[in-house]
């Protein structure tokens, strides 16, 4: 029940954070995706069920307010925490590279996602223009705030599997 | 509490099912929101109470801080131009007396016409931005007011004098804006002088450098050139007309050898918005 609350909270802040407080700090126009660090890792922290979860409540708050089609952005996030999921069991909380790796590859899946369901669809085939301006320095400021924040979700999950372990 | 935990264990669907259903609900849910507002209507009240205050609280913080910081760096930059102000101050107050004297000119000429009203005289409403599209390919935005302040879908939406976009989504206190930088924008505008139609559409590429495209200006006179104004025209279902779009820098001839296009520079900053008017009059109602 906890981690329900903590995590319904985290990944509310994280949806504020990301389409506020961060274009005050955003580089040329850019913004690091919050949402997909907090599903990837606790994918690859927790498994896939917890990663779906974790994914579906981002994809819902996204779907909401910046939606075209409700549904489109929720399906992205539960794949991502899914595929993550499968890489639970060579997890471990110190070694940052797989972690890094595996976010990197998720931003790299969901922009390709989003580039060939809502550009190339459309026409827009100058998909070395979105690579080199809009994907390329996502993924670099998505890292660099891996970096920054991977720590937190570890430590935080750490206490929370603390917590369920004493109450169990 | 042990016995429980065994049950629960023991009817635990696998991952892969529950990923199916999820992506069918999904699926599901696309279709339907692209019909009917059946399962957005709900969410979006409740997103609206529990998203919305604390994105506007950020949102004034933030604005204040960065507000400060401006003011610091701007001090300077903004004695001088202070300086050359005043002299162009002077020089402007001589035009605008010849500007006025040619305004009453022109509301004589309107009255005799009975001209349609300018968009001057439409009901607006001011409105705060307070969040930004999450991701990076699109350009929509967030404001502070929605369908209890009398906002509907289709809006127009303007900052200064110029056009911003359209209200594509409302809740029951906030709003989203598509602005018609956003990639996925089309507006019916036209030529002032000449009153000739053509498209304006977003373009992600162009988005970063303040540029907007237009395209299909058919002008078999070449009378339009660089510097002429783009207001939205007449026969757009949804823009209001004679709202100012933008400024043309740069027009080609197309290779079909019948229409023209390039670019225009919007007369709105879009990286620096603040505060948006809402134009409280639906395109369709007026008719």
């Amino acid at each position: 029940m906890l981690r329900k609350v903590i995590l319904t909270l985290i990944i509310f802040f994280g949806f504020i954070f990301q389409c506020s407080v961060l274009n005050y700090i955003s580089l040329g126009g850019i913004v690091p995706n919050i949402l997909l660090i907090i599903t990837a890792s606790f994918g690859f922290m927790r498994g896939q069920n917890e990663g779906m979860a974790v994914g579906f409540l981002c994809g819902i708050l996204v779907d909401i307010f910046f939606g075209n089609v409700f549904g489109f952005y929720t399906i992205c996030y539960v794949l991502i925490g899914y595929l993550n999921g499968f890489f639970k069991n060579i997890f471990y909380p110190e070694d940052i590279k797989l972690p890094l790796l595996l976010i990197t590859v998720s931003e790299i899946v969901y922009c390709m996602i989003c580039y060939i369901f809502r550009f190339l669809l459309r026409g827009r085939l100058a998909f070395g223009y979105y690579f080199v301006h809009i994907i390329l320095p996502e993924i670099v400021y998505t890292i660099l705030a891996t970096l920054l924040i991977y720590k937190g979700i570890v430590i935080l999950n750490e206490w929370l599997e603390d917590i369920e372990r004493r109450n169990a | 509490m042990a016995r429980n935990r065994s049950n629960k264990n023991k009817i635990k669907i696998p991952s892969k099912y529950i990923l199916l259903i999820l992506a069918i609900l999904c699926v599901s849910m696309m279709v339907v929101s692209y019909i009917t507002d059946v399962f957005t209507g709900p969410l979006k009240i409740v997103a609206g109470y529990t998203v919305v205050p604390f994105q506007k609280g950020i949102e004034s913080v933030g604005s204040w801080l960065t507000g400060r910081s401006d003011d610091i760096r701007e001090l300077q930059a903004l004695r001088e131009e202070n300086d050359s102000l005043k002299l162009s101050m002077d020089e402007l107050t001589i035009k605008n007396n010849e500007l006025l004297q040619d305004k009453y000119e022109l509301s004589e000429l309107r009255q005799l016409y009975e001209l349609d009203q300018k968009y001057s005289e439409y009901e607006k409403v001011g409105a705060r931005v307070i969040g930004k599209d999450t991701g990076n390919w699109f350009s929509t935005f967030l404001i502070d007011k929605g369908s209890n302040d009398g906002i509907a879908v289709d809006m127009n939406v303007m900052a200064g004098s110029g056009l911003v976009g359209i209200i594509t989504e409302v809740g029951p206190n906030w709003a989203t804006v598509k602005s018609i930088i956003d990639d996925d924008s089309n507006v019916s505008a036209m030529i002032q002088s000449t009153s000739d139609n053509l498209i304006v559409e977003g373009d992600l590429e162009l988005m970063n450098e303040g540029f907007i495209k237009f395209s299909q200006l058919i002008d078999e006179d070449d009378e339009v050139k660089q510097g002429d104004q783009i207001v939205t025209s007449h026969i757009s279902s949804k823009y209001l007309p004679g709202i100012s779009v933008g400024y043309i820098t740069e027009i080609s001839l197309d290779a079909n050898n019948l229409t023209k296009s390039g670019l225009l520079t919007p007369v709105v900053d879009f990286k620096h918005m603040s505060t948006v008017l809402i134009i409280k009059e639906l395109k369709q109602q007026k008719e």
